[in-house]
């Protein structure tokens, strides 16, 4: 057992409106400069919809994460490769990386002129702000944006190129664009800082990193030759190449916000207050064999790896490990271990591309098509679970997002949902039989005391309990680099250099 | 000191010094400029047919230098057969044309795609039109002056190794036609050109990458991983 802590990540679906303030916070810290413009290292999805970078979950396409190595030998069981690049390739593929995404998978960013607002001449017009490239410079027509397909805008277009409608009949994805069907929800997305990284196993030069003593997953910008493999393969399309430096960046977790106590800041600015941060520790010597796992086993084996941060031989284990009291002390704290680990409520996204991804979901409830009936909202279901079979998104779809198709296992986190919410139902409102709800709670495991405390994770959660940040001990960290005091009161690494591009 | 003298007695020595020197300086003053500056992200499809061509052919073309530098008397001796004399030189013209060809590729790509000029610095612009002069050049003397795989070896190999002996030999190279002249000369000065060029990121070829683990993760103390 090699017990190591990674700062992970809980996002409650349910909570999140939409407004993108976690992108806008993001990009006004990190991605306002040239080369970034257009890079969100948070952003907001609509689903259904193609994403961004346009469909970036097909990877027949793009060729991101690891995969079987038996898909192609059956021989060779249970072990894994890069989809886009092994080493081999990853030479042969230095002077042209076929996998690359371009910059109009994405978008090509653009401002306006605004200046001829003001200064155009007097004319029987008016004057307009034309759109201009801030890659060229030049006029350009806008074809994408970020969020191009917001809201299901376009939806025909966009959202029925949906990459996850994979498992739908041909009648279950028209269905979803009745008018009277039409459902959607709101996908947040930042770096999922995995446990097997697709991005630092391509890099050939070795830029990309995982922190030891937090798992942050970071390029080191002077290490970084441009050689883009990491881009490839990250099957998230989390690492973004900057055009103008010649270097790839990515979500650093505001890792200077962490290591002076704040939370990140796209957590720290959600409205919804949906996001949550702790720590969790985990057996590092299960890597391999959780990611090499088949597929319907992924999701409960990258839960067993989580350990139980107050059990005595784990935190024995952590501290010959070098980890500190205090960090022991935040992972028993953390809300990412309930909802993850205590209570299985929250699923990793797409754990089918075999990264390990530690940023979990709590997938949103889904409404069902109901009538009225004598001024009732009716649905017509005698048993609540049934409720789940009518849903406007259909299990499969939930299914291939967060539990790489299997329905079962999305179906009982979202018959805990639902027992949740039918447990205070009968407790507030009292419209339903105390019988019935005894019996959601009996058919999934949980307790009273266990619904009410997910109750008040999920709905009365201070920010403290939100973010639960452990001491990052930058001390050890300047210890290294020489005398502690030249490094007093700094955060980060910092440039001794203005990041211009090279000759 | 006549021009050949400057040219092939004392430009070299410069160019290598500088190489040196500044690759060093580079090194450890700037890192972050260390980057082949990719533009594979602005555009793709052109880059393929201009940057695969051009680095496969050039790469081939450079090690067949380098092994004639290295063993001159077995290529003269393999070259005592006209067949096998005929295999080198078309191989060396093929992969010579197919560098040329990407490398025509790619400054036609540079020149015309508007959002690939934005990235493309004076040095860049320099770097290409020296490496176009120094492709044509070594194409014409493959072509014209036959067969330049046994006079290479005859009057450039120990010309070079004059040079490493700190006793340059200009007359070995002051008899022969401008343009292999001009061939060696714009030899040395991509020499010094690298280090001011995005020409350093073939210093930084990933070669630890194949021994290395896939994962890499990095410890704040290096005593914390006691177990």
């Amino acid at each position: 057992m090699d017990v190591r802590a990674q700062v992970s990540m809980m996002f409650h679906l349910d909570k999140c409106i939409g407004c993108h303030t976690c992108s806008v916070a993001c990009k006004n810290i990190w991605t306002d400069r040239e080369g970034t413009e257009y890079m969100w290292w948070n952003n907001v999805e609509t689903k259904p919809g193609t994403g961004y970078p346009t469909k970036w979950e097909d990877q027949e396409k793009y060729k991101g994460g690891w995969k079987l190595k038996s898909e192609d030998s059956p021989e060779d069981k249970d072990k894994i490769k890069l989809r886009a690049s092994d080493k081999g390739r990853g030479f042969a593929n230095l002077f042209h990386q076929p996998n690359l995404p371009t910059i109009d998978d994405y978008y090509e960013p653009w401002t306006y002129k605004y200046n001829d607002l003001f200064d155009s001449p007097a004319g029987d017009d008016q004057p307009t702000a034309r759109p201009i490239s801030l890659i060229t410079g030049e006029p350009m027509d806008i074809e994408a944006g970020p969020n191009w397909d917001d809201d299901m805008g376009g939806s025909t277009v966009y959202a029925a190129n949906d990459p996850d409608f994979a498992d739908l009949t041909m009648a279950e994805k028209k269905a979803f664009f009745e008018m009277e069907r039409m459902v959607f929800f709101y996908l947040p997305r930042i770096c999922n800082h995995c446990l097997n990284p697709g991005c630092v196993a391509a890099c050939p030069s070795g830029a990309l990193h995982k922190r030891g003593e937090d798992g942050i997953v970071l390029v080191n910008q002077n290490v970084c030759r441009g050689w883009r493999h990491c881009v490839a393969a990250c099957p998230y399309k989390k690492v973004y190449y900057n055009w103008k430096s010649g270097k790839s960046e990515k979500c650093i977790l505001c890792f200077p916000r962490l290591e002076t106590g704040q939370a990140p800041a796209c957590f720290h600015s959600c409205v919804g207050r949906i996001r949550y941060l702790g720590v969790v520790l985990y057996d590092a010597d299960l890597i391999e064999s959780t990611a090499s796992a088949p597929e319907d086993e992924l999701v409960d084996l990258q839960r067993e790896m989580i350990l139980d941060p107050s059990d005595p031989d784990v935190i024995a284990q952590a501290k010959r490990g070098g980890m500190h009291d205090s960090v022991i002390d935040a992972a028993q704290k953390s809300p990412v271990y309930r909802f993850v680990k205590e209570w299985e409520l929250a699923l990793p996204l797409h754990p089918e591309f075999r990264t390990l991804p530690m940023l979990f979901y709590i997938p949103p409830l889904l409404p069902v098509l109901g009538r009225l009936e004598n001024g009732t909202y009716t649905i017509d279901e005698k048993d609540y679970f049934g409720s789940l079979d009518k849903a406007r998104v259909p299990m499969k779809y939930m299914a291939r997002l967060f539990t790489a198709g299997n329905e079962e296992h999305v179906r009982k986190t979202y018959e805990k949902l639902l027992a949740v919410r039918m447990h205070k139902r009968v407790e507030q409102v009292g419209d339903l039989n105390q019988d019935d709800v005894d019996g959601m709670l009996k058919a999934t495991g949980l307790t009273v005391e266990m619904c009410e405390e997910i109750y008040r994770l999920t709905s009365l959660p201070t920010f403290e309990e939100r973010f639960v940040i452990p001491p990052m001990h930058r001390e050890y960290a300047t210890e290294l680099m020489g005398d502690p005091y030249t490094f007093k009161a700094e955060t980060g690494v910092g440039f001794a250099n203005k990041p211009k591009r090279g000759l | 000191m006549t021009l050949d003298q400057m040219l092939f007695g004392v430009f070299p020595y410069l160019a290598v010094v500088l190489v040196i020197v500044v690759t060093i300086w580079r090194y450890f003053s700037d890192r972050f400029s260390y980057s082949s500056l990719s533009s594979q992200f602005l555009e793709s499809k052109k880059l393929f047919w201009g940057s695969v061509p051009w680095h496969y052919g050039i790469l081939v073309v450079l090690g067949g230098h380098l092994i004639s530098f290295l063993i001159p008397r077995t290529i003269l001796a393999w070259n005592g057969v006209p067949w096998r004399l005929y295999v080198l030189e078309v191989s060396a013209l093929a992969f010579g044309l197919l560098a040329l060809l990407g490398l025509v590729m790619l400054i036609y790509r540079r020149a015309t795609n508007p959002r690939i000029r934005k990235v493309t610095s004076i040095m860049d612009i320099v770097l290409l039109l020296v490496l176009l002069v120094q492709v044509v050049a070594g194409l014409w003397t493959t072509i014209f002056f036959r067969w330049g795989s046994s006079w290479y070896a005859g009057f450039a190999v120990p010309y070079m190794w004059s040079l490493i002996r700190f006793s340059p030999d200009v007359s070995l190279v002051s008899s022969l036609p401008f343009m292999v002249k001009l061939h060696i000369f714009g030899a040395f000065s991509l020499v010094a050109l690298l280090p001011f060029t995005r020409l350093v990121h073939l210093l930084s070829l990933p070669l630890s990458y194949l021994w290395r683990p896939y994962q890499v993760v990095i410890w704040n103390r290096r005593d914390s991983r006691r177990n």
